[in-house]
């Protein structure tokens, strides 16, 4: 070997940094694919749902609302936009007319709501933006009928602590059926006074990409937590023997359950 | 980065070699969590990031009109094609920005590349959980440092140049230019070039935490105020990735001034808080 083709120190010092960034950038994808190791990762969720129910006071805060010349001119829909589930297609022909919100689980009273009944309770009108977890946000007007309202009218047993929301979509092929969109969120927020279930959006009825008939609105987290073409409400004690266990379609891919960040 | 004039050792083997103790153990720990932490809130950041590469000013995104996006576009032979823009201007970055090699070598839409990314292929999901279990660690380390130096009265001391010290300046970056450091009893405490960097960090962080959290739907309804304080999320989101590359900035400075200045020297003033200074005292 001659000295011109020997590396020079330069060349290996800059070879060796290389390699150790590749093993460092492995090392990282691998931790990210072991369940042990990733659970450490997972414990900050655990700490920011406690920090930030703390620091904004579970049920007081309201999230900011904009004015009407705010609103988004393009308000991007996201996740399903145009269900082709044969029940949704068909109750989408219909244009709803036939359409019943299935709310049942741990309640008192069992309901099955048309549209007309949603709307014929108090509803609330709110222009809230809509932060989606990949970074972008757009700013809508939403009108619908509040969940408390709802639970109101169902009531809840005493164990209930959470609601889950199923909807009509298949977001994902699959063969167990976890393709299915669902959601599931807690009483803290399902007493908010901004979570409500959209009928409307800027005024009009809600289009078919956005949700339509009805849609979850959860202003002070993501977009993902706010399910589309929601069809049945549950009240339950867990979540963890749902789909995949962690509590919604995104959860269970490895999104937090908490989205409020 | 405290610069303690503390001697430890009066006796040098060289002449005109002293040996003193620069950095308590809290700010070597605190430097090294954060030199950590930093690292993977960087890149899994920039994981984030590709979710959606483009930035935009205001509360709520204007698709059309973001003054930087990290696009992919695809050319006449089916080649992807990397391309940039900042404030209107166009720039093909191929196999950078835009548009870089997968895992696999394929060509493929891509903000930032593989090798600056955690983990290295497309999974927001998963960034965002580094990203989170760092900034937590960033936050908690960045009290104790703080608290540290507010306790022990170090903050003006150590990072508040005076007016002598600021008019030294531009005769100062002359002395760095030509890589004459400061030597002696000079080199006892931080120089105002030293102080000025350290302390834009000590500002910048709180700063790029606040916008980050101002990102966060739950804290927006708790302190509303974030967004006046930002303009709005989607400025509070550029603002986070304006700091987060000034940090960059910093660290390629801190890095080559690290290597330039006496490598060894530094290294271990950051580990063992031993430092040497060389030259006479006055």
């Amino acid at each position: 070997m001659t000295r011109d083709q020997a590396p020079n120190r330069r060349q290996i010092l800059s070879r060796a940094v290389a390699a150790g960034a590749a093993i460092g950038l492995a090392a990282c994808d691998r931790i990210s694919q072991d369940s042990g190791s990733r659970s450490i990762l997972e414990a900050a969720e655990t700490l920011t749902r406690s920090a930030q129910r703390a620091l904004i006071g579970s049920r007081k805060s309201l999230a900011p609302e904009y004015s009407e010349a705010d609103i988004s001119k393009v308000f991007k829909p996201n996740g399903s936009t145009a269900p082709d589930d044969p029940d949704y297609v068909k109750a989408r022909e219909e244009n709803f007319a036939n359409w019943k919100l299935v709310v049942d689980g741990l309640v008192d009273k069992p309901l099955r709501l048309s549209l007309n009944d949603l709307r014929a309770l108090p509803p609330r009108t709110q222009i809230t933006r809509h932060d989606c977890v990949e970074g972008w946000s757009c700013i809508g007007k939403w009108t619908g009928a509040p969940l408390k309202e709802v639970l109101r009218l169902s009531g809840l047993k005493p164990g209930a602590r959470y609601l889950v929301f199923y909807c009509a979509d298949t977001l994902e092929q699959t063969l167990d059926g976890t393709g299915q969109y669902y959601e599931s969120i807690d009483l803290v927020d399902a007493f908010h006074p901004q979570t409500i279930l959209a009928y409307d959006m800027n005024g009009a009825s809600l289009p078919v990409e956005h949700g339509a008939p009805l849609r979850l609105r959860v202003e002070r987290q993501l977009g993902y937590k706010m399910a589309k073409y929601v069809m049945r409400i549950e009240a339950r004690e867990e979540f963890a023997s749902l789909g995949r266990g962690r509590g919604g379609f995104w959860e269970d891919r490895g999104y937090e359950w908490y989205a409020g960040i | 980065m405290s610069a303690s004039a503390e001697e430890i050792s009066t006796a040098p083997a060289l002449r005109g070699r002293r040996i003193i103790y620069r950095h308590s153990l809290v700010v070597r720990a605190t430097h090294w969590i954060n030199a950590l932490s930093f690292l993977f809130l960087l890149m899994s950041g920039l994981q984030i990031f590709n979710a959606h590469p483009a930035l935009y000013w205001g509360n709520a995104s204007t698709f059309d009109r973001p003054f930087l996006a990290l696009t992919a576009e695809e050319k006449a032979d089916g080649d992807v094609k990397g391309v940039t823009y900042i404030l209107g201007k166009s720039f093909t970055t191929t196999g950078v920005l835009g548009a870089s090699r997968d895992d696999d070598g394929e060509m493929t839409a891509r903000g930032f590349p593989t090798w600056i990314t955690i983990p290295s292929y497309q999974d927001l999901a998963t960034g965002r959980r580094w990203h989170f279990f760092f900034a937590w660690l960033l936050v908690l380390n960045g009290l104790v440092y703080v608290g540290n130096l507010l306790v022990r009265r170090r903050l003006t001391r150590d990072f508040v140049p005076s007016g002598r010290e600021i008019r030294s300046i531009p005769h100062l970056i002359w002395e760095h230019l030509r890589l004459r450091f400061p030597k002696g009893d000079e080199a006892l405490h931080y120089n105002v070039l030293q102080k000025l960097a350290y302390l834009s960090v000590i500002i910048a962080l709180p700063i790029l935490v606040l916008a980050g959290l101002t990102m966060s739907p739950g804290m927006d309804s708790g302190f509303p105020w974030l967004l006046s304080l930002f303009g709005g999320r989607q400025t509070a989101r550029a603002i986070h990735f304006i700091m987060a590359s000034y940090l960059v900035l910093f660290l390629l400075v801190h890095l080559v001034m690290v290597l330039v200045s006496g490598v060894f020297n530094n290294m271990r003033s950051m580990i063992t808080g031993r430092y040497a200074i060389e030259g006479e005292r006055r």
